[in-house]
């Protein structure tokens, strides 16, 4: 049905009333209009990548060397502003990495191997409505509503495994909101639970089915034959995936900003009163200063992110690309 | 350790398609008994239902009885992993696990049945697997290198040697040369010969050759016509077959008149 | 069965291997399924939470099932039952926070929604005025259109430019990873960019809407551009020679040809895209402020949208305050959850007969 439109415009092109043209002019010029658009927009994919890191180098390179009062009450250094920062990125994000990395595989599992066929379609489904659902909404969600449903099970965690020796260090002191650090982790871990679901299904589907019936017809049980198969297949794809729910996690900022009541001392503790916030949910709760000495830290702080963020999807990246390399040899 | 299997009134479905109808047969033990026909007449379809790896397919069923040793396939109370631990099956492209070194890929099934070997009796296993195969020489030295490192034909007889680590009873050989070049089609031919001592083999095979070549007895499957289940025409002793065949829609297909 | 290794070398004399394994009843899962279930149902009767229900019918189901199984099918049964409920509880485990959330979202918010919450905005000229969020809606349409203004155009160029032109050289290497690690932007980071970008030219105190579409379309361009590449990818090589062959110019080939047999999958990934940048709060914090006043200018003055609103609501954090951050959460998920099923629709409507 495509095809019709051009064997009508062909001899308009071709003009049979006119001489043979080899080079004919109209389509090249066309064509190089077109082309040239073409090649315009990729580079401005490039350009605007770059332009991100020299935009933000540009306002933020004085954050770095601030005045120790800039960076103060709790800090004196640039260093001394973002270490809790990183501090609770990583936090939020291990948390979040611990919980939803054993649920995604466990649902691409379900999808790719253990639903019935008229099942998993829908179920997958459900998963991407997870990912459709706005941050901001979860970040109302987590501190209206499962802060709240989570304090007894913050006081629970303490008086449980408060004495413990090491868990005790995580587990001390509950946050009477419900707004500690794990509260967001858990809220974080809902943000990226379909975006590891995602990349995992898809390369746990692509086993190949040789494979998974060599192992079956061996004896294997249905867990046996994963075991043999399918994970061995897709460990790189799950590594990637792993590492792109971190960089997810690492940049988040509206759950981090939404449910955790904010504080400066760094502890073990994870359901603690007050815990230090993100980079980004610092940046998405101090904005509003406006002092033009602090909105440049700030942008130094965003700078420090993106360049985390960007390694670790870097190295997310180059995995699957690695992966891809060799499964094509 | 070689066994008869009994096949009576076989119908085999995909959803509510039947693609395979009214088989019955005796495959005899320590015997070769090949399975040729057309494209798409099921005869791969009703070797997969013989060790219950049809039923992998969502949907697909199989009804009738496939007796073992006495015992049912179907039976509601066999558990399929026992029977493909019993039933062990080559598959039309060889596919070693490409994780595993060729020593594991040996051991694979074994170490699902047994949580821990001892080194020596793992050595000894892959040795009388691998030399069972007439693979051994080819690759002693290099036992530690993956499986997908060899040719065509040395992974094909590794997938074999798997299979018999297992000890089982049937082995089950879905057109194991289809893909291979003619010399190592050769190789797991000669091997089709010394394996039938101990096992009774069940081979599919588009090559009406290796057929007559390999096998003793042999099962000629065929359509009625197209979207028409599968059915088995003629099921005879090799030698009959391709002299003097019962039926004469057997005989046009064996003298290349159709299929 | 684990005797049968140790006894390989006899095998051979063994004559018959049990294929009747012992072997829970089809029905143990159900029966052990449901005995659990009444036993969450006996504890919610009894008082217990909800949670504290569910978790402990749970755990019965995921711990007898396998112990069981262990005492009749030995240990490799067990861990294949084991697993089986495990993978199957992330799952369920997963749906608890989605149906939560929406329940949430659907019995706080939707009572909130009327003409008056719809058609005014929180701007009040007397004491008496009701609020409503007139003001976000309308930011919210402003500032997505003019990321999708800025997004489309150049996503899709840049997937002809990979797919038709490109083809496989440094440049469109180059860019296809970019754009990968570019969905991986977090949007904060995008948000000071813009802010970076709009500051440096136009003064410190600039905030507008555009400069939020801006920091949207950084995050939109690299989804348009996976979903379009994607689609060109499957627009078969046949069609494009055959277009050639009758003199079309590759431009007009591309256009009358390739796009329109991709166009389905496009729109699809546009309106995707489009779905997933309407709900970003973070970026538009930063440049396109926030304000109590309808603003139809995108280019000038804060402009609020309706995430921006609701976390507004939120640092404010009074029950007033909450109900509206509830109500407009209802209006940012219902828009949402429309653009994905139109996408589907779309996806499905346009997409080029299979044969």
């Amino acid at each position: 049905m495509t095809a019709r439109p051009a064997e009508r415009t062909a001899p308009t092109t071709g003009r049979p009333d006119l001489p043979a043209d080899w080079t004919s002019v109209r389509g090249g010029v066309g064509d190089r209009i077109f082309a040239g658009g073409a090649l315009a927009a990729g580079l401005t994919i490039l350009a605007a990548l770059a332009g991100v890191f020299v935009f933000l180098l540009a306002k933020g390179a004085t954050g770095f060397g601030k005045p120790s009062e800039v960076y103060g009450p709790h800090a004196e250094s640039f260093l001394g502003y973002v270490f809790p920062l990183l501090v609770g990125t990583f936090t939020a994000s291990a948390i979040a990495l611990v919980i939803a990395v054993p649920l995604a595989f466990g649902i691409a599992l379900v999808i790719s191997h253990y639903a019935p066929r008229w099942l998993s379609a829908p179920a997958a489904f459900v998963i991407d409505l997870l990912a459709a659902v706005p941050s901001v909404v979860y970040g109302l969600w987590g501190a209206f509503f499962l802060a709240r449903q989570l304090v007894p099970m913050h006081e629970w965690l303490h008086a449980t495994f408060g004495g413990w020796p090491v868990l005790g260090a995580l587990f001390g002191e509950p946050n009477t909101a419900g707004r500690s650090i794990l509260t967001a982790g858990i809220v974080l871990a809902v943000m990226i639970l379909p975006i590891i679901t995602a990349i995992t299904r898809e390369v746990f589907s692509r086993t190949p089915r040789l494979h998974e019936e060599a192992a079956l017809a061996l004896g294997a049980t249905r867990w046996e034959m994963i075991r043999m198969t399918v994970f061995p297949y897709a460990r790189s794809g799950m590594v990637s995936a792993v590492m792109l729910g971190l960089g997810r996690a690492l940049g988040e900022t509206m759950a981090v900003t939404m449910v955790l009541s904010v504080g400066f001392d760094l502890s073990w503790n994870i359901i603690a009163q007050s815990s230090p916030t993100s980079i980004a949910a610092n940046i998405a709760l101090k904005y509003k200063e406006r002092s033009a000495d602090m909105l440049e830290v700030l942008v130094a702080t965003g700078l420090v992110l993106f360049l985390l963020t960007f390694l670790v999807n870097f190295a997310a990246r180059w995995v699957i690309g690695r992966s891809e390399r060799r499964m094509a040899r | 350790m070689a066994k008869s299997i009994d096949i009576s009134d076989v119908d085999i479905y995909y959803g509510d398609f039947l693609a395979v109808q009214g088989v019955n047969m005796t495959i005899r033990a320590g015997a070769v008994t090949a399975f040729i026909g057309p494209s798409g007449c099921g005869k791969s379809t009703f070797l997969r239902s013989l060790n219950r790896m049809h039923e992998v397919i969502p949907g697909a069923r199989v009804e009738g009885k496939i007796v073992v040793d006495g015992q049912d396939l179907y039976d509601p109370g066999v558990d399929p992993v026992a029977v493909r631990r019993q039933i062990g099956m080559v598959f039309q492209r060889p596919n070693p696990f490409p994780t595993m070194s060729i020593y594991d890929n040996v051991l694979a099934g074994l170490k699902l049945n047994a949580g821990k070997l001892r080194k020596s009796e793992a050595d000894d296993v892959v040795e009388r697997s691998l030399r069972g195969a007439n693979l051994w020489n080819e690759v002693k030295d290099r036992l530690g290198k993956p499986g997908m490192g060899l040719s065509g034909g040395q992974q094909q007889r590794l997938c074999i040697a798997r299979a018999i680590a297992v000890e089982p009873q049937v082995l089950l050989m879905d057109e194991p040369c289809s893909a291979l070049d003619p010399i190592s089609t050769s190789a797991i031919e000669d091997l089709i010969h010394e394996l039938k001592d101990d096992y009774t083999i069940v081979i599919v095979t588009h090559n009406m050759q290796q057929a007559a070549r390999v096998s003793d007895d042999t099962g000629f499957f065929n359509l009625k016509a197209t979207g028409q289940p599968g059915h088995l025409v003629e099921f005879n002793p090799t030698k009959k077959m391709f002299a003097n065949p019962d039926d004469p829609a057997t005989e046009a297909y064996i003298s290349g008149r159709f299929g | 069965m684990t005797t049968t290794l140790l006894a390989a070398p006899e095998e051979k004399e063994r004559v018959h291997v049990p294929l009747v394994r012992p072997r829970l009843p089809r029905l143990a899962p159900a029966v052990v399924g449901g005995t659990a279930t009444a036993l969450a149902l006996l504890l919610l009767v009894l008082g217990t939470g909800l949670v504290t229900a569910a978790a402990t019918g749970a755990l019965v189901h995921l711990l007898v099932l396998p112990l069981w199984a262990l005492a009749v099918e030995g240990r490799r049964g067990a861990t294949d039952r084991m697993m089986t409920g495990l993978v199957w509880a992330t799952f369920t485990i997963a749906v608890v926070p989605l149906v939560s959330l929406l329940w949430r979202v659907v019995s706080e918010g939707a009572g909130r929604i009327d003409g008056t919450f719809l058609s005014y905005s929180f701007f009040r000229t007397q004491i008496e005025q009701p609020v409503g969020i007139y003001h976000a809606i309308i930011g919210t349409l402003l500032v997505t259109l003019g990321a999708a203004a800025i997004s489309v155009p150049v996503g899709v160029m840049a997937a002809i430019y990979l797919v038709e032109y490109g083809k496989g050289n440094k440049l469109a290497k180059a860019i296809t990873f970019l754009v990968d690690v570019m969905t991986g932007i977090p949007s904060i980071v995008a948000g000071l960019f813009a802010f970076a970008l709009f500051t440096l030219i136009f003064g410190p105190a600039h905030v507008s809407g555009f400069g939020g579409s801006v920091a949207l379309s950084l995050l939109m361009v690299p989804i348009v551009v996976r979903a379009t590449e994607e689609m060109l990818r499957l627009v078969p090589d046949d069609l494009r020679e055959a277009s050639y062959a009758l003199g079309t110019p590759k431009w007009r080939t591309i256009v009358k040809i390739v796009l329109p047999t991709a166009l389905g999958g496009i729109l699809t990934g546009i309106t995707l895209a489009t779905a997933r940048v309407i709900g970003e709060t973070a970026p538009l914090l930063l440049i396109a402020g926030a304000t109590d006043r309808t603003n139809m200018n995108l280019f000038d003055g804060a402009m609020t949208t309706l995430p921006v609103l609701i976390y507004g609501q939120n640092l404010r954090g009074d029950a007033p305050a909450e109900a509206i951050a509830w109500g407009a959460a209802f209006v940012l998920i219902v828009i949402v959850m429309v653009l994905n099923l139109v996408a589907r629709i779309v996806g499905r409507v346009l997409a080029p007969p299979t044969r």
